[in-house]
């Protein structure tokens, strides 16, 4: 009790000391990037984490599409090093699918989307001074610096066949049990253990801060969509991840002290771990994309000059999206041998989902309807998300019929589909989000030109990719091969035609950071001019270290 | 059509003599081919086994080292450039089974035109308000953000866009889980990183099916990566029921061609089934990530004319359904051997009596056949 008290006194001496000083009074960098309690700073720590991620699981990509460019293995083999067996090579190629998946899903898109651009903007957003927990949101960020390390650690030791963990992004028993020995799986489901338990955290603190600290006035139903596509976001990741991290334990334990959760000869089922991964797992595909959906509606409307079209069906179509995403995880499993009602219910399910999110598309054009258009790069960047989720989604409207799937179950259709949905619709919304952002986040204007640049780059490059995917699946390629049947050839060097264009893209990206921070113009407090309304264009860019000392009142 | 199927026949009935040549004895081949005919497409339109498929003499010495090597389906039925294997086209592979087809036209005339009309409406009504409400074209945003009628209207389209969807994909997964009776039963285990074929109804043996390496599918004229040793070989026209399980990982069984894929779990039994009257060769692989050589345990499904598997079965030592076993004194009263007449009941189509009494092989019946179907 005396403790307390103490501690209470001790604070208020210490802000009426700070009240004296500056509002923007920053500790030293060792205190401020390590022990960080500013969500703000936190958010470009997750931000940096996420491009450096970025980097490591798009130069993983460029490997796989350069070995798949021609068939025959070309270079897994050197790249397994000298005296690799070409089941060490072949096995190397399931570290890197594994790597790439676990890497963009887990350490790119999430940290970007809800550490990143989250706790930079939802505080800001609803007129708050901070997160609600800002220790556990620094904790949130360095439990994911060790998951990560664990992961790229994982490659370098024994996994089986070969050194790391040939699993794939699933983790599929008993493939990940009795049929990976060695440490690498173990380290990579650590990794996932972190990872989760930092979303958790992170998770408990978004609901938290957006429940409670909201501006004066602020009602839920006043708030921006991006801090509903969060809320709705984290929500889904509480529910989901203890899922994942109760099926990941399973494994272990099946792994190391003979339990047989997932091993039919002990009375167990590996068609168990899939229920469970995939009731976390589908969940997680809309975790991906939610936080797009917010920074889009965002972007759409501060190009449009116009409030968002039908606001409130947009709040709810994200809500209908993230509880109906609870029913219908074994649309990935169509092919388990699974009964005919079962099956019936969750292509039904399925296709459900497809009505609220063609809710927001039409949404989105209708708020530009009427508007007063302009397209800076980030805009492009939402126009070329709305199309391209919409070619990902009449996919999935494809793919949901579990006669259909029969067919194009794990062939390169899939992976055309969920890269539409990912790596158009995710990583789109993120350079959106980035490019509309970066003024405000870091006080300089990024280039026009160069971000513009990027933009058409990327985006004949990854449709290149991964639009002839689509022909390759209906084919019948199958996913996570290294080598396959000559008929294939052609369309494989088409895609990998269109990884050089889309990292050549990626140049500009960075060339536009470098130069951004060195020589871009000094960014107003509200650049975007009158479209841009929510409250984080009431500060300075960058905000002040410490903003919203007094609440702002939202009316 | 017409040429490669007679292509494929041609090669099939040559594959007969090695054959042919590995089963007990020449003699036996003939009546075991021609009479499961009856009874293996008893319900089906393939053209009934030809009598010319056995035309050409048995001569047990052509090539028989290379039949041992190469197998049974020896002559190596020459695969489809265009039916059974990827070509590299933009869309999905011929299908040759019934479900394949249905499900065929319902993404080719149902699924595909309406998703590349909605894409397209989705792209012109964004081509439209990037040229129409541009800043130049107009400089004053209007302040509209709610159209009651219009939220109904776009929520209510893709409902009924939907329903419409789902009808016929209801309707084709209840056809895919409503197979006709079984003809035939092959059981498909998925093995790191080859899969094995056991014929229950066959007398039980097995095959073992490895994919070939590079060099020697080149020298066999058959696709890289897709061909194997041993092809898993099936009457046309029968309804094939394969139970899938895998003996260590989760594996997968596909055929394109088939529109057929289940996953071989370990310690399950699951089942799928196709049908396909027209004889070839159609090619799949693994379809789940398996391991190290996921990519390295292709798939050949044989599709002969029932004549010709008889034949093959024969030659893997196998029975037909109804057969006594080899040495079997225990034949029924339907058996000729214990009815010694010229002509073995069951199958007309056999003017040529290469049977000799006394075979140790006794041929099979009709009625016998009939009487041990389904499982």
């Amino acid at each position: 009790m005396t403790d307390t008290t103490a501690n209470a006194t001790h604070f208020e001496a210490h802000g009426a000391h700070a009240a004296h000083h500056e509002a923007d009074h920053k500790p030293g960098f060792f205190v401020r990037w390590f022990m960080s309690t500013n969500h703000k700073d936190i958010g470009t720590l997750y931000l940096i984490f996420a491009i450096v991620a970025g980097i490591i699981g798009g130069l993983v990509s460029g490997l796989m599409r350069t070995e798949l460019a021609e068939p025959g293995l070309q270079f897994l083999q050197s790249w397994t090093g000298a005296g690799a067996s070409v089941d060490e090579a072949n096995h190397l190629w399931n570290v890197l699918i594994t790597a790439h998946g676990l890497i963009m899903v887990f350490f790119m898109v999430m940290p970007a989307m809800i550490g990143g651009f989250g706790n930079w903007f939802v505080p800001l957003m609803i007129g708050a001074p901070d997160m609600a927990f800002p220790r556990m949101n620094n904790i949130s960020f360095w439990l994911l610096v060790p998951a990560f390390i664990l992961l790229l650690g994982s490659a370098f030791v024994p996994g089986g066949t070969g050194n790391g963990a040939g699993v794939g992004w699933t983790v599929y028993a008993p493939l990940s049990t009795s049929g990976s020995s060695g440490p690498a799986v173990d380290m990579a489901i650590f990794s996932l253990h972190l990872a989760g338990a930092s979303s958790i955290l992170g998770a408990i603190n978004f609901i938290t801060t957006i429940f409670n600290m909201r501006a004066p006035g602020m009602t839920l139903h006043k708030m921006p969509l991006f801090v509903w596509s969060i809320l709705v976001t984290v929500f889904l990741l509480l529910l989901a991840l203890p899922v994942l991290a109760g099926a990941i334990t399973m494994l272990l334990t099946d792994r190391n002290f003979g339990t047989h959760f997932f091993d039919a000869a002990g009375g167990g089922d590996p068609i168990l771990y899939q229920h469970l991964f995939w009731f976390f797992g589908h969940p997680e595909v809309y975790i991906m994309i939610l936080p797009g959906f917010g920074m889009i509606s965002q972007v759409v409307a501060t190009f449009s000059r116009k409030p968002v079209f039908g606001y409130l069906g947009m709040a709810y179509a994200m809500v209908s999206i993230g509880v109906i995403g609870f029913v219908v995880w074994a649309h990935h499993m169509f092919t388990i041998g699974m009964d005919v009602n079962t099956k019936m219910y969750f292509t039904a399910a399925t296709m459900v989902i497809a009505v609220p999110t063609g809710i927001k598309i039409f949404s989105w054009i209708a708020t530009m309807w009427g508007g007063s258009l302009t397209f800076e790069t980030p805009m492009l960047w939402a126009l070329g998300f709305i199309f391209m989720f919409t070619v990902g989604g009449v996919t999935g409207v494809v793919l949901a019929n579990g006669g259909i799937d029969n067919n194009v179950h794990d062939t390169y259709y899939v992976v055309a589909h969920f890269h539409y949905v990912l790596s158009l619709g995710a990583v789109f919304s993120l350079f959106a989000g980035w490019y509309y952002w970066f003024g405000k986040m870091f006080g300089k204007m990024y280039n026009e030109v160069l971000g513009q640049l990027h933009f058409w780059l990327f985006f004949v490059g990854v449709n290149i990719l991964f639009f002839p995917m689509h022909f390759l699946g209906l084919q019948g390629m199958q996913r996570r091969v290294p080598d396959y049947a000559d008929a294939y050839a052609g369309w494989n060097d088409v895609a990998t035609w269109g990884f050089y264009i889309l990292a050549a893209g990626m140049v500009f990206f960075f060339l536009n950071i470098f130069w951004s921070l060195m020589a871009g113009r000094r960014a107003p407090d509200n650049y975007w001019g009158e479209g841009a309304t929510t409250l984080e264009w009431t500060l300075s860019s960058p905000p002040p270290f410490h903003q919203f000392s007094t609440l702002p009142k939202v009316d | 059509m017409k040429t490669p199927l007679k292509l494929i026949l041609a090669a099939a009935a040559f594959a007969l003599a090695p054959a042919g040549a590995l089963a007990q004895g020449a003699p036996a081949s003939a009546p075991a081919a021609s009479a499961p005919s009856d009874a293996i497409s008893a319900n089906s339109q393939v053209a009934p086994a030809q009598p010319e498929a056995m035309s050409p003499p048995v001569t047990p010495d052509e090539e028989p080292s290379n039949a041992q090597v190469l197998s049974s389906s020896a002559a190596r039925t020459a695969p489809d450039a265009a039916v059974g294997q990827p070509t590299g086209a933009m869309g999905f592979q011929p299908q040759v089974t019934s479900i394949g087809q249905e499900a065929l036209w319902f993404h080719d005339v149902l699924l595909l035109p309406i998703i590349a009309a909605i894409s397209i409406f989705v792209l012109g009504l964004l081509l439209f308000v990037i040229v129409r409400y541009r800043r130049g074209a107009n400089p004053v945003p209007s302040r509209t953000t709610h159209n009651t009628a219009l939220e109904v209207v776009w929520t209510l389209v893709p409902v009924l866009i939907l329903v419409a969807i789902a009808v016929p994909s209801i309707r084709l997964l209840a056809h895919q889980y409503d197979p006709p009776k079984a003809d035939i039963t092959v059981k498909a285990t998925g093995n790191q990183w080859y899969w094995t074929y056991t014929y229950p109804d066959h007398g039980g043996f097995e095959i073992v099916s490895n994919g070939l390496s590079d060099a020697d599918a080149r020298k066999r004229g058959e696709p890289r990566l897709l061909a194997v040793d041993e092809r898993m070989v099936v009457p046309a026209g029968a309804t094939v029921k394969v139970i899938v399980t895998a003996s260590d990982v989760i594996h997968s069984w596909g055929v394109p061609a088939f529109w057929t894929k289940m996953d071989a779990v370990p310690g399950r039994l699951n089942e799928t089934w196709f049908k396909t009257d027209r004889p070839g060769i159609y090619y799949g692989q693994c379809f789940e990530l398996c391991g190290a050589r996921h990519a390295y345990m292709p798939i050949a499904v044989e599709v002969l004319p029932p004549a010709q598997f008889a034949a093959w079965v024969a030659s893997k030592g196998g029975t037909m359904p109804g057969a006594s076993p080899p040495a079997g004194p225990d034949s029924t009263a339907v058996s000729p051997v214990t009815n010694p007449a010229p002509a073995p009941g069951g199958s007309e189509a056999t003017p040529e009596p290469t049977l000799t009494p006394g075979t140790a092989t006794p041929p099979v019946t009709n009625q016998a056949a009939e009487s041990s179907r389904g499982n």
